[in-house]
């Protein structure tokens, strides 16, 4: 299957599509400066260390995930290859004035796979709230059908052999300065109602069908 | 102290024995979250007193919670015969059972220094640390190295193997106790690396907090697991 995918490979932190504190009040200009900042610059400094001299340097980020996964038995490049991979996709899942309910042909398949954008957002919801400890929750393709994922610490949609469309970092880091005392359901829906960009979601829909009938 | 005050629950828990036994219920054994034996600001400057509370009555509290609503619901379903709740039942067992098994041993792996917090650790255990680590120093290296590589969440532990009579060095993913990763292990001291142990105070920098728990680690605590299993 090819991978589709926006996210580059030449190991850049790349900054989000919008200034650190552009999502406020929603996720605060401190939570991005530490996990845009420190968390993804490390992800992206250390693989470049991890890389250097080896057979997979130079190789794309989407190549080093999926040569690493190795069946969950991962390889040493994984954690921070797929992290930086995770994050990049993470702030481009996210605008200023986003969340809520898309419309026209991303509704129509929503309502067509979940039947109704109410189901999808609870099976979302469930996945975000109930991945023991850290991990991620996504909306992805596979097999012409939008589904709902969520994968536990670094691993993604891509080695599982679906398309990522959307995700949210549920790893304590990304909502433990804002939503104090352990408030992950609150940071969910926080994140549904005001962050999630349906734009992105949908070009990334448009890039994984195309995929999936060029190598039909 | 810090204080919790466990009436209300420990009454409510005696009315449902209560009302079980009446009805011939065989009722099950729920949990209660313990009480910590210093105040919230005791450990400070290693761990502070915002994390301390937080940790306590929010995250070991909803381990509790949810371990005794998994209970619940398998007592009923093997009440039922009904195998495949039993089975699905395992992993918020495990989560949950997990959480307050190693926050209960966290706790007591902690002290303020006023009583003995960072001093380290005499008679056999101390024997023991030099033995198999060369130092105390040596053991600390260890575990920090394997507590700060640790990718995602987590436990670094030192343990004793009770059938090799050996210390071991290990971590567990998630809320595994440390028996998951042998059945003769016996935890003596647990660092707690999800980031919710630190993050508030040492935000991203995981190897600083594991750099500063050690000056309030009870070895104290450690010893008497550590002699009364090698006895």
């Amino acid at each position: 299957m090819a991978a589709s995918s926006a996210v580059t490979a030449d190991y850049v932190l790349k900054p989000p599509p919008y200034s650190l504190d552009a999502l406020e009040p929603h996720m605060s200009r401190q939570t991005l400066e530490f996990h845009w900042g420190k968390h993804h610059r490390a992800y992206v400094d250390n693989l470049k260390k991890q890389v250097l001299g080896s057979e997979l340097e130079g190789k794309t980020l989407d190549h080093i995930i999926l040569n690493t996964y190795n069946n969950g038995d991962l390889l040493h490049a994984f954690n921070n290859a797929a992290q930086a991979w995770n994050h990049e996709f993470f702030w481009e899942s996210m605008k200023p004035g986003g969340g809520g309910k898309p419309s026209g042909e991303l509704l129509a398949l929503l309502e067509r796979d979940f039947t109704s954008y109410e189901k999808f957002y609870d099976e979302f919801n469930a996945a975000a709230a109930t991945q023991f400890g850290a991990g991620w929750a996504w909306l992805a393709y596979a097999d012409n059908k939008l589904k709902v994922m969520k994968t536990p610490n670094a691993v993604n949609p891509l080695v599982l052999g679906s398309f990522p469309l959307l995700t949210i970092d549920v790893w304590e880091h990304a909502y433990y300065l804002d939503f104090q005392q352990n408030r992950r359901p609150d940071y969910i829906k926080t994140f549904m109602n005001n962050l999630v960009s349906w734009e992105a979601v949908s070009s990334r829909l448009h890039a994984a069908k195309a995929a999936s009938s060029s190598s039909a | 102290m810090a204080i919790r005050s466990l009436a209300s629950r420990r009454t409510l828990a005696g009315l449902k024995e209560t009302s079980s036994r009446l009805l011939g219920l065989r009722s099950i054994q729920t949990f209660t979250l313990p009480d910590l034996p210093y105040d919230y600001s005791a450990l400070e400057p290693a761990i502070s007193g915002e994390i301390m509370q937080i940790h306590h009555q929010k995250h070991h509290q909803a381990y509790v919670t949810n371990y005794n609503n998994a209970l619940e619901q398998l007592d009923q379903a093997v009440n039922k015969g009904d195998a495949s709740t039993v089975v699905k039942l395992q992993s918020a067992i495990k989560f949950n059972g997990g959480g307050h098994v190693n926050h209960s041993i966290f706790w007591k792996n902690l002290a303020p220094v006023k009583e003995g917090g960072g001093e380290p650790p005499k008679g056999a255990l101390g024997g023991a640390i030099d033995t198999h680590f060369g130092s105390l120093e040596g053991l600390v290296k260890k575990m920090s190295a394997e507590g700060a590589a640790l990718q995602g969440s987590g436990w670094v532990w030192l343990g004793l193997d009770k059938e090799l009579k050996t210390l071991v060095v290990d971590t567990t993913a998630n809320q595994d106790p440390l028996v998951t990763k042998g059945g003769s292990l016996v935890p003596l001291v647990g660092i707690d690396v999800w980031e919710h142990a630190y993050y508030l105070q040492y935000k991203n920098v995981r190897p600083e907090y594991l750099k500063n728990v050690w000056k309030v680690i009870n070895w104290k605590y450690a010893s008497e697991v550590y002699e009364k299993e090698c006895k």
